[in-house]
């Protein structure tokens, strides 16, 4: 439930975000962004709780690169920045509540 | 001394019995709440027909399983898994060499824990190995070869009752618990745990597929999926399972997977091995 609200709120913020800023992105943001998001997917994946979204996000972030164009670029590796935290988050809760659900 | 680290051990004690009480583990007991909480849901499912997955749920659907059972869509990989059994690696040796009693009517002994290695064994796994053992290169996981050594070895073993050991040795009591773990674990961005689906909805329809019972859910593996085209391997369908729910696969062989096969069919021992399955 709590993991649900924090997926939400973290792709708004990501989408919300960058639309706020006028001004185009480099390749250079994307690089810092696109780095920022594979340090966190890094712990999502040591936690064995990779989220296929977050790695469509990542991928979609690479095209747009690509394809030169950065602000959709930056957008999408905020995204994935997102949801690899959010499942980080999930992970950790799980792992204190999992037993909630046992079949007793 | 000696009184120093007595105290040093009622202080480690005193401090991890809380901690122990509250993480128990103990598999029989989960085995008979597992078989009390599915019986009671389904009073009118026979109980060796839980290892029939979704048929055990849905009359419609056991009326087409029943017509297309009259021609197995697995009887391919049944006859291609007595071939490949039949026949000879480079070093002369086969698959019979690599298993109990010729590796005939054993799957109800899978997975088991490995004393030496310390590891939960699944006959996928123990395929593979078998391969390497032998200079061969190991199976796709997820592909037509295991699936049809699998089936062989399934079929050879119909009607024989499952009986998973937990040995007295804390590496296999930990392995199964993180077995259950794993099966109790909220993933993917659909924040799904095997149990949501397979303990809290079976009978339920998802798009068309009516979801089995958790009881007894290993013994049909492999299976024939008409969806497939194919035959999957126990390891496709964890895969399936996971990237429904948008979780990202885990690895054919890893570890997760082969506990938490450890812990679903320890907790339906006494239920017989129905495999090679049919689906829709
Ligand atoms: C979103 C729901 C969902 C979740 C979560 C889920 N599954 Fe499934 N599972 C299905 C569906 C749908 C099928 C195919 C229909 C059926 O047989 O239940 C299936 C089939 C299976 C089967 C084959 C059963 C049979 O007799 O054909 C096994 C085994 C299985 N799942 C294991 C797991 C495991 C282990 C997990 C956790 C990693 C898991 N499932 C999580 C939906 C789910």
């Amino acid at each position: 439930m709590h993991t649900r609200v924090l997926v939400r709120l973290a792709v708004l913020l990501s989408l919300g975000g960058f639309a706020t800023a006028a001004s185009a992105a480099s390749a250079d943001d994307y690089k810092s962004a696109s780095a920022k998001a594979e340090a966190v997917i890094k712990q999502a994946h040591a936690l064995k709780n990779e989220w296929s979204t977050t790695v469509a996000a990542m991928k979609a972030a690479k095209k747009a690169a690509d394809a030169g164009k950065f602000d959709e670029a930056v957008k999408h590796a905020q995204e994935a920045e997102a949801l690899a935290h959010a499942s980080i988050a999930q992970a950790q809760e799980q792992a204190k509540i999992w037993r909630d659900a046992e079949v007793r | 001394m000696l009184r120093k680290t007595l105290i040093a051990v009622a202080i480690v004690v005193g401090a991890a019995t809380p901690l122990l009480a509250a993480n128990d583990v103990n598999p029989q007991a989960d085995a008979k709440a597992f078989k009390e909480y599915f019986t009671k849901r389904f009073p009118k499912v026979p109980l060796k027909d839980f290892v029939n997955g979704p048929y055990s749920m849905d009359e419609g659907l056991r009326k087409q399983w029943e017509a297309i059972d009259q021609f197995p869509p697995y009887d391919f990989a049944v006859d291609k898994g007595k071939q490949m059994f039949a026949t000879p690696f480079k070093n002369g040796k086969t698959f019979a060499d690599c298993f109990p009693n010729k590796g005939i009517g054993i799957r109800q002994n899978y997975p088991y824990f490995d004393t030496k290695s310390g590891q939960v064994i699944s006959l996928e796994y123990a395929v593979n190995q078998c391969l390497k053992d032998n200079g061969e290169k190991p199976f796709d996981y997820t592909k037509d070869d295991m699936a049809a050594v699998t089936a062989y070895m399934a079929f050879t073993s119909r009607g024989k009752p499952f009986d998973i050991k937990i040995p007295n040795d804390p590496r296999a009591l930990a392995a199964y618990q993180r077995g259950k773990e794993y099966f109790y674990t909220r993933r993917g961005q659909l924040n799904f745990s095997c149990a949501s689906c397979h303990v809290q909805s079976p009978g339920h329809r998802i798009r068309t597929e009516v979801l089995a019972p958790a009881y007894g859910i290993t013994a049909a593996l492999p299976i024939y999926r008409s969806a497939w085209n194919g035959m999957g391997t126990t390891t496709r369908r964890f895969r399936t399972c996971n990237s429904q729910v948008r979780g990202m696969p885990l690895p054919g062989g890893d570890e997760d997977y082969r506990d938490v096969e450890y812990f679903l069919s320890y907790v339906s021992n006494g239920l017989p091995i129905s495999g090679p399955g049919t689906r829709p």
